[in-house]
């Protein structure tokens, strides 16, 4: 039973990895058409991201991975119910891998426009569908009494899950902005920071809003208490309003730091909302797929377990290193006030080796 | 109903395979150019002569965009088996998922953030660290390539495992982890990464020839890819052929398909090629030509060794499993095998020959080979995909040999229609991404270097630094 316990919280954690890293990353996707004065402020907003999105959607394969291993049942059952929803994401996530590795490949106008648009709604596409995927599996779909899914792709559309996915995208675009703001310099800056106030309002109201929906649907379709879930949803609501007061005071780094405390605690308050079950059944609320019911049998979280606590604390520390590495701000001082300067340095200092 | 049922595994398999195929026309590449890269930028900080830099990049360039859509097409494959293949997850989740969850946590998380370190790293690090950065790399995706072959051969050769409720366990990692058929597997596989490097290293450096650009540079990487490609293309001839023995004793039905053998014969010659022969009801092929005793010097070590027949094994599965068909599709298999190994034999003789060019000074002038190396790109390409063909169809009815039927394993709450959409999804995907793909490696294999005074791209200063 323990280790069932700590594998559903690790692959929360492991959620909440992805939520943070590639929160920030479909953030500064999401806002390549908007925020960029011009065509090398957005190649300085692909550098910023540019070493790290690879390793931060390995946490999702992860997710995944762990998931078959310690959940073989929520894995068959999810990944086979949520089938239109998962092959959206793939699309989009395949889509937003090239805009990355070909943009760079030409001068072309038409070309890096075409890459830069695929990016940006790649993020966002895959944010509004995870944000829906993952609130419908609190909210309920309908499960038969072998736990195979038996609704269609409408279920998973409801006000709440449309909203849990509309507040992914305003936390992970208001999250990546703070994390361009502690990334860049100069004007690329400043219009971070613009962009950050101006979406921290439209981010707070509605991800309040889905945090105190999750502790109500909690408690109507889950049947749990209002606590504890709605300790890691105040969290939530309250960093997002620090962050808003931060990014007024301009104090980037605390703002990022607030911004990603928030991404991880709505998966926080979605993981605690669910427990102990992993996937609820609606209409039928017994045939609900449980945490003890979906494990694996215990040799095998055990070996997994070991493995998993070799390995992680090595991944944290390269990880870490490697943001360590890539620490210092992008982008000249001067760089807005060249009107359309040619892509040179900062274009081709993408991954073209 | 049966027939919906039928239509709706077929595409399911039909989507498996496309992504399983299209997945390793990617991954081999690198596995292969990744330690040919990472000896490069040694040879590079060993030496600091420039040559080697430049080809480090040159050939950086064509390893990273592979990399990417080996990236994209295995989160494809990681979701496939939930989203296509259900009842197959629940079944050996407890088994299967361990390998895989292992190969997310300890080798694809390492290739990918050092692979985006060395990219990225170049005016960041000390030549030193950065070489490792790439060497890292490189050990994550060999790392990577044991785990997926541990989870795959599971299913050629299950070990370890006890069935309860109908739902395979594990019994035992140690067992499963040191599964001879995926040491083998491995070998076979990381061969065949190398294999791909070299062969695709020496087609450009040709093509290079051809277009007598930089022909020291080239001849340079043309003798390292030959240095490579001379021993692996041999070793490959030597370790298939081992590999297919031990097959021999986990999948004898998968051996007799490959050769087509309907009966039990003792000692077996080897058909190298034939016409007919491929059905129940044609057993006897109307043209063949046969090397006496080799088929069993192959699938038992020795020139007088028994290989059971195909109906002997069908009588045997029906026995043991009850009523149906046992047998893959036999003309399939039969081919596939022999694609893949005469392709290989080939490639050891392109090899031989460009080595043989090389040590005799003749090889960038040798016009005829610079042509025949370029097809030759094709040929591990072709060889892999019908190696993949042979191991995977040919476990047919099988998903997991005889465990669990494929006929059983997909999944209920997925209509014939979405899984129809899917795979037509994924095949335009992968055609468009293949059409790109083609043309950028064509536009940097093809491309002049840039002069070696001229400042490296990813060399070149921050704006702000």
């Amino acid at each position: 039973m323990d280790l069932q316990i700590l594998w559903f919280v690790l692959i929360a954690v492991l959620w909440g990895g992805y939520f943070l890293l590639e929160g920030f990353d479909f953030g500064v996707g999401m806002l390549l058409p908007f925020l960029p004065r011009n065509e090398r402020q957005r190649s300085t907003m692909f550098e910023t991201i540019g070493p790290v999105w690879d390793g931060n959607e390995v946490w999702l394969v992860i997710a995944g991975g762990a998931t078959f291993a310690a959940f073989p049942d929520w894995y068959a059952t999810m990944f086979s119910g949520f089938y239109i929803a998962l092959l959206l994401i793939l699309v989009l996530l395949i889509v937003r891998v090239l805009s990355f590795e070909w943009r760079e490949k030409s001068e072309s106008p038409a070309w890096r426009r075409v890459w830069m648009w695929a990016n940006a709604l790649g993020s966002a596409g895959a944010s509004l569908i995870w944000g829906i995927a993952l609130a419908s599996l609190l909210h309920g779909v309908p499960l038969d009494s072998k736990g195979d899914f038996v609704g269609t792709f409408a279920d998973l559309f409801t006000g709440y899950s449309v909203l849990a996915g509309v507040a992914v995208v305003l936390v992970f675009a208001f999250h990546g902005a703070t994390y361009l703001t502690i990334r860049t310099q100069g004007d690329l800056c400043e219009r971070a920071a613009r962009a950050a106030r101006g979406l921290s309002v439209a981010a707070v109201l509605v991800a309040s809003g889905f945090l105190a929906w999750t502790v109500a649907v909690a408690v109507d379709r889950n049947d749990k208490d209002v606590f504890p879930p709605v300790l890691p949803a105040a969290l939530g609501a309250g960093a997002l309003v620090l962050a808003v007061a931060f990014v007024y005071r301009r104090r980037s780094g605390l703002a990022f730091a607030a911004t990603a405390l928030a991404a991880v605690l709505v998966v926080a308050t979605l993981f605690t909302s669910l427990y102990p079950r992993v996937m609820v059944s609606s209409p039928d609320f017994a045939n609900s797929l449980t945490v003890s019911g979906a494990a694996s049998a215990h040799y095998t979280l055990k070996v997994i377990s070991i493995i998993a606590a070799i390995v992680l604390p090595v991944i944290l520390v390269y990880t870490g290193w490697t943001y360590h590495v890539f620490r210092e701000r992008l982008g000249s001082e001067d760089e807005g006030a060249e009107p359309e300067a040619p892509p040179a340095a900062a274009a081709s200092a993408g991954p073209s080796v | 109903m049966g027939f919906l049922a039928d239509t709706t595994v077929n595409l399911a398999r039909a989507q498996f395979a496309t992504t399983s195929i299209y997945h390793f026309l990617f991954v081999p590449l690198t596995l292969g150019l990744g330690p040919l890269v990472a000896v490069m930028q040694t040879a590079w900080y060993r030496t600091r002569n420039e040559q080697w830099l430049r080809l480090t990049k040159f050939f950086g360039t064509l390893f990273l965009i592979n990399f990417a859509i080996g990236v994209a097409t295995g989160l494809v494959q990681e979701f496939e088996f939930g989203m296509n293949w259900s009842v197959y997850s629940r079944f050996v989740g407890n088994v299967f998922g361990a390998p895989l969850a292992v190969e997310g946590l300890a080798a694809f998380m390492l290739e990918a953030t050092f692979l985006g370190l060395w990219i990225f790293g170049w005016d960041r690090l000390s030549p030193r660290l950065h070489l490792a950065t790439l060497w890292v790399a490189v050990l994550g995706t060999w790392m990577s390539g044991y785990f997926i072959l541990v989870a795959n051969s599971w299913m050629q050769h299950p070990v370890g495992y006890k069935l309860v409720n109908g739902e395979a366990q594990l019994t035992s990692v140690w067992a499963l982890m040191s599964n001879g058929f995926a040491l083998r597997a491995y070998v076979h596989t990381m061969l065949a990464g190398l294999i791909f490097g070299s062969i695709v290293m020496l087609g450009i450096c040709c093509w290079q020839f051809l277009r007598r650009q930089d022909i020291d540079l080239f001849l340079k990487a043309a003798k390292l890819a030959l240095i490579v490609a001379v021993p692996v293309t041999l070793l490959q001839l030597v370790v298939g052929n081992r590999f297919g023995a031990a097959v021999t004793g986990a999948q004898s039905m998968k051996i007799a398909a490959s050769e087509a053998q309907w009966d039990t014969c003792q000692p077996c010659g080897f058909s190298l090629f034939q016409i007919g022969g491929f059905t129940a009801s044609d057993p006897t092929p109307s043209f063949s030509i046969t090397v006496p005793r080799l088929l069993s010097y192959m699938a038992t070590g020795s020139f007088d060794g028994q290989v059971q027949g195909l109906n002997e094994l069908q009588k045997q599965e029906q026995r043991q499993y009850g009523r149906g068909n046992y047998m893959p599709s036999i003309r399939t298999i039969y081919w596939s095998m022999r694609v893949m190994a005469y392709l290989g034999m080939l490639l050891f003789l392109v090899a031989a020959v460009g080595a043989w060019l090389y040590w005799r000074k003749k090889l960038e002038r040798a016009r005829w080979f610079h042509r025949t190396a370029i097809v030759a790109i094709a040929f591990p390409y072709i060889a892999a995909t019908a190696g993949w063909i042979l191991t995977e169809m040919g476990r047919q009815p099988w998903i997991v040999q005889g465990l669990l039927k494929t006929a059983d394993a997909s999944s209920p709450s997925v209509s014939t229609t979405w899984l129809a959409i899917s795979l037509t999804v994924f095949v335009t995907l992968y055609l468009l991404l293949f059409v790109l793909d083609v043309w950028l490696m064509r536009r940097f294999g093809g491309r002049e270097l840039e002069a070696p005074d001229a400042p490296a791209p990813v060399a070149a200063p921050e704006p702000a630094a």
